[in-house]
């Protein structure tokens, strides 16, 4: 047992972070520190930036534009990313349909779409919760046809982040009724742009645009848009869904947080002293440290324990990180809402690009993001299968209750 | 990075392992508790011919050369038993004193002694108004001569009524809550001016108080620098709380799997109680609990070896604070899921619940080391 990275790992975290330090142009690390959301434009433009330096995917396999590195290698990587507020991958994308293309996907899919996913060409949305089916994924309702070439495609998928930008949607639909609902269920790739697709935002409680309604009215996708079998498409969403709770920690965006934290509450805001001398507040933050330093080397037992898993196989352990992440994202969001203090109040409506409008700000100039930060981490127990569908898995798999 | 065993290491605790499964069920521990002494000398003699009792120290001084791994994998198998023996006082913290900074001389003397099982030690550091600081030390040594003489008392020490040598902090100079002049001085338990008042504790250990009247020691059993030993003592404390932590997850990860198993069997409105969600998501957040627990006992482990204090100190801080939440989480969730029969002294159950609460106690509680970290600049970075 030794838990120290090797010389060979800290140097991978030099060059890392010296890369970021180099590429990462300021004004979106600033943007992303400050809490406001990078926007489309930032986001391709970096990702193409890693992708010319072979690191958009890295987790992906070497022939699909993969580095081969260890799961080790791969956390201090998406930790420095994180901790140098560069903006985050579209997971979309690269962790979610990526993966189950090149691993239940055809050739054809692999190719066409694979490559286009690395270099965001192609923007991926995520077709899969319904105003019907939330926790309960496998209830859903959305329909696809057999149509001589084509599947014909009917209803209403929600929830569906950053879908205003997407030139893609991957889709569950119902393709056998009359079996066991998780049985019936396909996984189709459908274009954006096909007629009968609309999207109607989703205003979220911070007044932000992230989640749509995507609506399906006998929009045509062609048959070979299929993933993998038919009917089938349940074992791929919880094999995505699986490899969306790994990433699901966070926790270089915590620690970054953290330093945010310290960084403000050291200014001198309101009253005699700064904020980080009140000791009730040393005391909470402290804690909530405590509680990522331990997620943290959590994390790095499920990672140091891949290697002895079946390959594709989710750890339940995962879930722990979900249940800890998420419960620590949220702690972190309110302890900025005790630094910010009372100058959480005024509302500053953000353009789509995280951009701010021209007017001054009211109150200091970092105060406008935190208390709709704050709202907005609500979120991060609720998606990814929330904290109770969490402790349901957790209770099954690793208890046996 | 990895959390690998080496063959060694998973031969040592395959065997802890199955000595305690033979030996150490909790009927068996019941019988050892009446002995007068409250614990088995017959599993002490177990424990050397194993190896335990030496893993600990060098080689060169009659030991077998392990680290904290090795005391981590032990402390473990025995927070699952709760064993009474004293191995925390005797290896961990005497043991500990003496192979950091004991002499060449009194390592040969002492070191094969503590292997073999012949002779067990007690660490009498903390006394009646100290509460959690080490620095905090009333008894004095008196220089008289070459020797010196020790007046004070100590309290809380653990094993102390029955141990054969006492490792005495007292301080040659400066005030009571001074960070200089304490000293550290082997003493000789039935030595003239030692007098002892053994009692149980609430874990089901034994300690005692003890009271020292001009106790004269000789210069060689003065161990270290007579004014200085405050950074040995913490660093001592250091790894006994590492070790301490691997105990509660031991107790944590037998109470979990206790509970999971009553609620596969208890039956109650004709299914098993585990069938219902309520007890379902308590159950997972002990999950929770105890792998974040885990996270930090090998934290601890590994920090506990580190020379930088501050270092040292941050981490093995935060790790007690995380053993005493998690430990008391699930212990009190532990006893609620079980219902009345986890109220009741005949069962384990209990047993292991009153064990983690005096975990937490022990060298400073969650929310003394808390305070501590909170004072820092931090502990991400």
């Amino acid at each position: 047992m030794d838990l120290r990275f090797t010389d060979d790992e800290l140097a991978f975290r030099e060059e890392v972070r010296a890369f970021v330090k180099a590429n990462l142009p300021a004004s979106i690390r600033q943007k992303i520190y400050a809490g406001r959301h990078p926007g489309k434009e930032d986001m391709v433009s970096w990702t193409r930036l890693l992708n010319k330096k072979g690191w958009s995917v890295p987790h992906w396999p070497v022939e699909w534009g993969g580095t081969g590195w260890s799961p080790v290698r791969l956390l201090i990587f998406n930790d420095e990313l994180q901790q140098a507020s560069a903006p985050e991958p579209l997971a979309f994308g690269t962790s979610m349909v990526g993966p189950v293309i090149y691993t239940f996907g055809s050739d054809e899919q692999k190719k066409r779409f694979l490559p286009r996913i690395a270099n965001l060409d192609d923007w991926w949305c995520q077709g899969f919760s319904e105003p019907g089916a939330g926790s309960d994924l496998a209830g859903l309702k959305t329909t696809a046809k057999r149509d001589g070439v084509d599947w014909v495609i009917n209803g209403q998928k929600t929830w569906t982040t950053l879908g205003q930008y997407a030139d893609w949607i991957f889709v569950l639909a119902r393709t056998d009724a009359s079996v066991k609902k998780q049985e019936g269920i396909s996984f189709i790739l459908v274009d954006m742009k096909s007629p009968g697709v609309t999207v109607r935002p989703i205003q979220t409680l911070d007044g932000g645009h992230e989640v749509n309604e995507v609506f399906f009215d006998n929009v045509r996708a062609p048959l070979e848009n299929l993933v993998g079998q038919e009917n089938k498409g349940w074992n791929y969403a919880k094999f995505l869904l699986g490899n969306e709770r790994t990433g699901i920690a966070r926790v270089g965006i915590s620690k970054a947080r953290l330093k945010r934290i310290r960084e403000l509450a050291s200014l001198q805001v309101y009253g005699a002293k700064p904020k980080i001398e009140d000791p009730l507040f040393r005391l909470r933050l402290a804690a909530v440290e405590v509680e990522l330093k331990a997620l943290e080397m959590t994390q790095l037992r499920v990672i140091a324990g891949e290697r002895n898993r079946e390959k594709g196989k989710p750890d339940p352990v995962s879930s722990v990180l979900k249940i800890k992440g998420s419960e620590i994202q949220q702690a972190t969001s309110e302890l900025l809402m005790d630094v910010v203090g009372p100058y959480a109040l005024p509302y500053e409506s953000e353009r789509e690009d995280g951009d701010r409008w021209n007017e001054p700000p009211v109150g200091p100039e970092w105060a406008a993001t935190i208390a709709p930060a704050y709202f907005n981490t609500r979120k991060v127990s609720i998606y990814g299968g929330s904290n109770e569908i969490q402790r349901g898995i957790i209770a099954k798999a690793i208890l046996g209750l | 990075m990895n959390f690998d065993l080496s063959e060694e290491q998973q031969l040592l605790k395959d065997s802890v392992t199955r000595l305690l499964a033979d030996r150490y069920g909790f009927e068996d521990r019941k019988a050892f508790q009446k002995s007068p002494e409250g614990w088995s000398r017959d599993l002490w003699r177990q424990y050397a011919e194993v190896g335990l009792l030496g893993v600990a120290f060098a080689e060169a001084d009659g030991g077998y050369g392990g680290g904290p791994v090795e005391t981590m994998l032990i402390l473990e198998a025995f927070g699952k038993a709760l064993v009474l023996e004293p191995y925390l006082a005797t290896v961990v913290l005497a043991g500990g004193v003496l192979r950091r900074g004991g002499s060449e001389e009194q390592r040969a003397a002492i070191v094969p002694q503590i292997a073999a099982g012949e002779i067990t030690l007690a660490f009498a550091h903390t006394e009646r108004q100290s509460g959690f600081d080490l620095f905090d030390v009333g008894a004095t040594a008196r220089k008289d001569g070459a020797a010196f003489v020790l007046n004070g008392e100590k309290g809380l020490v653990l094993n102390g009524d029955s141990a054969d040598r006492l490792i005495v902090s007292a301080r040659s100079a400066g005030a009571r809550r001074d960070r200089g002049g304490i000293g550290l001085f082997l003493v000789d338990a039935k030595a003239e001016g030692v007098a002892r008042r053994g009692y149980p504790t609430q874990d089901g250990m034994r300690a005692a108080e003890i009271t020292l009247t001009d106790v004269r020691v000789e210069p060689q059993n003065a161990i270290g620098e007579p004014e200085g030993a405050l950074a040995l003592i913490e660093r001592v404390v250091d790894e006994a709380i590492a070790a301490t932590s691997a105990e509660a997850v031991g107790a944590m990860s037998e109470a979990l799997e206790m509970t999971v198993d009553y609620l596969k069997t208890r039956k109650q409105f004709g299914v098993p109680i585990g069938s219902f969600q309520a007890l379902q998501h308590r159950a997972s957040d002990m999950v929770v609990a105890l792998e974040q627990a885990r996270s930090m006992m090998m934290l601890a482990t590994m920090m506990s070896a580190e020379e930088n204090a501050g270092e040292r100190r941050k981490a093995i801080s935060a790790a007690k604070v995380q053993i005493g939440r998690s430990a008391r989480f699930i212990g009190q969730q532990s006893i609620q899921l079980h219902g009345g029969i986890g109220m009741t002294m005949e069962y384990k159950l209990g047993h292991l619940f009153k064990r983690l609460t005096m975990i937490d106690i022990a060298f400073g509680d969650a929310d003394y080391h808390l305070e501590r970290l909170s004072q820092g600049e931090g502990l991400i970075g």
